[in-house]
Formats: structure tokens, sequence, C-alpha cells
């Protein structure tokens, strides 16, 4: 492989947005270990979600670029797919969260929007 | 690959090991079936960005490609165990 020495900034740059984004992943594990609830340990994830692919996203982009001297914009994709599937995935598991809470009984949920569609769901 | 960045590789790709070894505690001990998922959707994720560290590492796009079948499987899943949750059957 023809492989050219990259000025450093652009090392530099790269290396800082990987361990951003290691810190990003450790932080998002350790709070997901750690917060007592499931609607409190839905938000670390987050940090990997877009922090951590953003900054790995970036590093791809100006490492590429760098190296064959243009713009190499294809890693681009990757932060669209998350931005778009991340938020479905997430409505998803929280209302199934909430409809399993419901039916357990637990008290610490908020009340449903609308109590006679909530009662007759359950009903079955 | 100079030292500066072939080193910080090592310690980001270290790093997501150790994370992802984090999350698989919460897979294993998790009291509800959604924490399980939620920690199963972390570790896909991570293990997406593993690709793409790996291919920033060999300086080869094919990872990239890998990291994208790996981000649209670990959507699929997590979508269809979400679903599993909610109603009690994938498709409706």
């Amino acid at each position: 492989m023809t492989e050219e020495a990259l000025p450093l900034w652009i090392e530099v740059i790269v290396a800082a947005l990987l361990l951003l984004s290691a810190a990003l992943a450790l932080g998002a594990a350790w709070g997901l270990v750690r917060l007592k609830n499931f609607f409190q340990r839905m938000h670390p994830p987050a940090l990997v979600f877009v922090g951590a692919s953003w900054c790995v996203t970036f590093a791809c982009i100006i490492f590429f670029s760098a190296q064959s001297r243009g713009p190499q914009l294809h890693v681009w994709i990757i932060i669209i797919l998350l931005s778009i599937t991340v938020p479905v995935s997430t409505v998803l598991l929280s209302r199934a969260a909430l409809f399993r809470g419901r039916q357990a009984g637990h008290q610490d949920l908020p009340p449903a929007l609308h109590p006679r569609n909530a009662r007759s769901a359950e009903e079955p | 690959m100079s030292p500066l960045l072939s080193g910080a590789i090592a310690i980001t790709l270290v790093a997501y090991g150790v994370a992802m070894l984090v999350a698989c505690w919460r897979v294993l001990r998790g009291p509800s079936a959604q924490d399980r998922v939620l920690a199963l959707d972390l570790i896909y994720v991570i293990g997406m960005l593993v690709a793409l560290v790996i291919g920033l590492r060999y300086a080869s796009s094919m990872y990239f490609e890998a990291a994208l079948l790996i981000a649209l499987f670990g959507f699929v899943s997590s979508a269809a165990m979400a679903k599993f949750l909610l109603r009690g059957e994938v498709i409706e």
C-alpha cells in the first residue's frame, strides 16, 4: 500500500476525535449500568448514537480525504442512517416499556393520555 | 501509520471493548426485557464503530460497508424486539 505520511495536524485532529468517541462510549456504558430506572437508562446510549458516531464519522472523513487528497464523503451515510433509525427504535422501546410497566401495575408511570383506549388495549 | 494515530486507535478500540463488556453486564443482569434490548442496541452501535475504526486503521474502505450492514441489522433487530415487547408479535 502506498501510504504517504499525513500532516501532523490532521493526525492530531483524527486522534482527538477518536479519543473523544472512546470517552463517550465509556460514559454511555457506565451510565447504562449505574442509573436506577429504565427511563433514566434510556438516555446514556444517545451519547454513542449521536456523539461517538459523529466523532468517528468526522475522523473517517478527515482521514480519507487527507489520504486521497480530495473529499471522501461516503462515510456520511452512516450518520444519516443512524439519525433516521435510532429515534424509531428508541420510541418503540419507550412505548414498550410504558406498556409493560402499566400492565405490571407500576405506580410511578405517567397516566395514559386516553384512559378508555388504554383500558381496552389491556383487556384482551 | 504514525505512532500517535496507531496509539490513539489502540486506546479507542480497548475503550470500545470495555464499553461493550460493561453493556454485556446489563444484558445479562437487566431486570426487565427492555433493558436487555437497549443494551443490545448499544452493543450493536459500538460494534459498528469498531468496524469503522478498524477500517481507519488499515486505511481501507471495505470495513465501511460492513459497518453499514451492522447498523442496518442492529436497527432491524432492535425494532423487531421492541415491537415484540409492545404487542407480543412482530408483524401484525
